[in-house]
């Protein structure tokens, strides 16, 4: 037990440093674009102005509002304090609303999108590629290079062929939004049909390339546990399939677990392409149209909460992967006697 | 090293990745050489036209090797200028709006129905109730409808100056011209993009820029990791405990996330395709480094190792020569896999709106990039976009198919019984 203590403590501390630094990077490197955004801002509120020190006292009151005119340090330790308030800052392009009222926002639309789509692609994708490794005769020739393919195709490039057979060709189904153009978010039976139309096209170009990638990732792993000596053995004795199956399987899922846990973590920030395409109202959108208005308080923003969520993750599957694996529990033991 | 080469192309999956892989590096290097135009070249003043072949319409008009055809050519250009519900809106107006009795007229008569169009539509008069969007629609079919019936022919007059002049040809309703004599034509296999730049030399150009741009991050990712790795695998200590923590590092913040900051605040004027696949390189080399490091340190206790060692040579001599030759396979394996999510990751990169800004070469991400904006799948040209993720896809399935085909020469266990 006091080996599980430091084992933990020392990796609490390794990613607090972590979140430190990742902190830092966020902070930087977008203020080290060129060009000052606030420019924008101030002409459009100085538009009719023509005495130019009336404009320059305009400006000077945006500077200070958005605490430009300090020096880089000192903005960032004013960052930080705000951001253990919970308060991440204004936006440029949305003036007047704050990072986080938007973020709020857009990050509900993303989990409701990546969550379940990940979960079943996973399940979908580990079964397919247990089965392909159990049976490997016909099956298997068939269904391995076609995963193979849809596993290299980019992300968006699925989200790009279901958009043009679905959507365009056959017009089944809508191809923008998150919801109807002509719908206001009321609680009515119409606009929950609509959320849900919107939702197949992004929801199944997810499913499909998380299925391609696990499926094959899954039976690597059957077949190398399928040829492992313990497995012989246990043949050899005489014990049936099905138990040993079991067994097997168990083994094998332990990489897919983590993968999952991570999948999870990144699933935030996972698919900020494909979302643009579909221009479905999450994070990446968000993201991306931040990028394109110089925005960088918004930018800082959404980074910073994919780079947290991802670091979260990964503390998650650590400690889950010395509760699950046996042979992490015995280094400890060892290490502690 | 020989046999090793023998085994590698009789495994059946690197063979099929390698001649993919070949068939499309010899696409994107000899495709724009026998190209009449140059990749980034703007012929068609037009957004998307499709795919085919196209004809100067003056040089047929003129031409003197004119065969007159007895075929049907009316019927071609009704069903050309009118589909089944544009006939259904005729009979609709004609029965609201012309004073025909219901039933009279079906679209299975076409003589019929245009004889009574040609008397009663009249693009002048206003009705109640009629949107403007209808009426307008109603006036275009007119205009494509105007002249179908007709066998007279039609008078070409020569334009001098901007002024008409006398008559030089006529063409017979029924003339042909067969499509070998016309000399001026152009053939676009894969149309145009929204710039009328011809998209199959675009895209081979820009299959060719992205391996290189991949093969840059790759060898910049691959060099990082490589050098990183053994010297925390072999040499440990206190090396070790940094290099491990600026691996574990990067590691976990998410690579396309610093991508996407580092990408940003690079000025546009210096973002060219090389700086951004060195970007790429540096945010991909930690995962190479772990996978080094892992293997150097179950090398660094072998026999051979430890006797070069006594024998008194140097770090870098026993690493390069002892150590290295033993984890090569495995580098080369390495360095496929960046070179193929090298690729994906500018892909993305582009759409996003922050890869290479080149106007000389065009990349698959840019070719993606500009598709989108120019809103191609609203227009319907799916020739300008379905073939470069066609290509990106079998370019990384190649790499991919290549390292599986790898993977299973060196680690005999993995090989299909």
């Amino acid at each position: 037990m006091k080996g599980y203590v430091k084992y933990y403590g020392q990796k609490l501390i390794w990613y607090l440093i972590t979140f430190v630094i990742a902190l830092m990077l966020n902070f930087f490197l977008p203020r080290l674009m060129p060009g000052d955004p606030v420019a924008n801002l101030a002409s459009d509120a100085t538009a009719g102005m023509t005495d130019s020190s009336q404009i320059q006292l305009v400006v000077q009151q945006y500077k200070e509002r958005f605490g430009l005119d300090k020096s880089y340090p000192e903005q960032f330790l004013i960052f930080v304090r705000n951001m253990f308030q919970g308060d991440l800052g204004v936006s440029f392009t949305q003036y007047p609303r704050t990072v986080v009222e938007i973020i709020s926002e857009s990050i509900g639309w993303t989990i409701a999108l990546q969550l379940p789509a990940i979960i079943v692609g996973w399940l979908l994708g580990n079964v397919l590629g247990a089965i392909a490794a159990y049976i490997r005769k016909g099956f298997d020739k068939v269904a391995m290079p076609f995963f193979m393919l849809i596993s290299s195709m980019p992300a968006f490039g699925m989200a790009i062929i279901l958009l043009w057979i679905f959507g365009l060709t056959l017009k089944w189904l809508p191809i923008a939004g998150g919801y109807g153009f002509d719908l206001l978010p009321t609680a009515s039976w119409e606009f929950v049909v609509s959320i849900i139309r919107h939702y197949q096209l992004p929801f199944w170009s997810m499913v499909l390339i998380t299925v391609g990638g696990q499926s094959i990732g899954m039976r690597s792993m059957s077949i190398y546990e399928l040829n492992a000596d313990y497995v012989k053995y246990s043949r050899f004795l005489g014990i049936k399939d099905r138990k040993i199956v079991g067994y097997v399987f168990r083994n094998a899922m332990l990489p897919q677990i983590t993968g999952l846990a991570l999948s999870l973590g990144t699933m935030v920030g996972g698919n900020i392409v494909a979302e643009m395409i579909f221009s479905y109202p999450g994070i990446g959108t968000t993201l991306v149209q931040a990028v394109t208005g110089g925005d960088y308080p918004l930018i800082s923003g959404c980074t910073l909460i994919i780079t947290v969520l991802v670091l979260i993750a990964n503390l998650v599957v650590e400690i889950l992967y010395g509760i699950i694996d046996p042979r992490v529990k015995a280094a400890q033991q060892e290490s502690a006697a | 090293m020989k046999h090793q080469l023998k085994q590698i192309f009789h495994s059946p999956k690197f063979v099929v990745g390698f001649v993919i892989f070949v068939v499309m590096l010899s696409a994107a290097i000899f495709y724009p050489l026998i190209s009449s135009v140059s990749p980034l070249q703007s012929i068609a003043k037009a957004n998307f036209i499709p795919p085919g072949r196209y004809i100067n319409v003056q040089d047929a008009v003129e031409s003197t090797n004119k065969v007159l055809m007895e075929l049907d050519v009316v019927s071609e250009r009704v069903s050309a200028a009118l589909s089944a519900s544009d006939k259904e809106k005729m009979i609709v107006w004609l029965e609201e709006y012309g004073g025909v009795e219901a039933g009279t007229l079906s679209a299975d008569n076409i003589e019929e129905l245009l004889e009574a169009w040609y008397a009663k539509y009249d693009p002048n008069t206003r009705f109640e109730g009629m949107l403007t969007s209808t009426s307008k629609e109603y006036q275009r079919m007119n205009t494509r409808v105007s002249n179908v019936l007709s066998q007279n022919g039609v008078i070409i007059a020569e334009m001098v100056d901007g002024e008409l002049v006398k008559s030089s040809t006529t063409v017979r309703s029924q003339d042909f011209v067969g499509v070998k004599d016309i000399p001026n034509q152009f053939y676009f296999p894969l149309g145009t993009d929204n710039f009328g730049r011809d998209v199959l030399t675009q895209m081979t150009s820009a299959i060719g820029t992205s391996l290189r741009l991949g093969l840059v991050a790759g060898l910049v990712a691959t060099a990082i990791g490589l050098t990183l790795g053994l010297l925390a695998g072999y040499v440990g200590g206190i090396i070790d405990n940094v290099i491990t923590f600026i691996t574990n590092l990067f590691t976990v913040i998410p690579g396309f996330v610093l991508l996407i900051l580092i990408s940003y605040s690079i000025s546009q004027t210096t973002r060219g395709v090389n700086v951004v696949a060195v970007v790429i390189g540096l945010t991909a080399w930690p995962w190479t480094c772990r996978s080094v490091r892992s293997q150097v340190i179950s090398l660094r206790n072998r026999d051979h190792v430890n006797l070069s060692k006594l024998s008194g040579h140097s770090l870098v001599h026993v690493v390069v020569f002892d150590v290295l030759p033993y984890i090569a396979s495995y580098v080369v394996m390495a360095l496929i896999l960046q070179i193929s999510s090298a690729i994906l990751a500018e892909a993305q990169l582009s759409m996003l709106g922050l890869g290479p800004s080149t106007t000389k070469v065009a990349t698959l991400g840019l070719m993606m990039n500009w598709a989108q904006t120019s809103s191609a799948w609203q227009l319907g040209a799916w020739w300008a976009f379905l073939p470069v993720i066609a290509s990106i896809a079998l370019v990384s399935f190649s790499l991919n198919l290549m390292n599986t085909g790898l993977d299973q020469v060196f680690n005999p266990q993995l090989r299909d019984s």
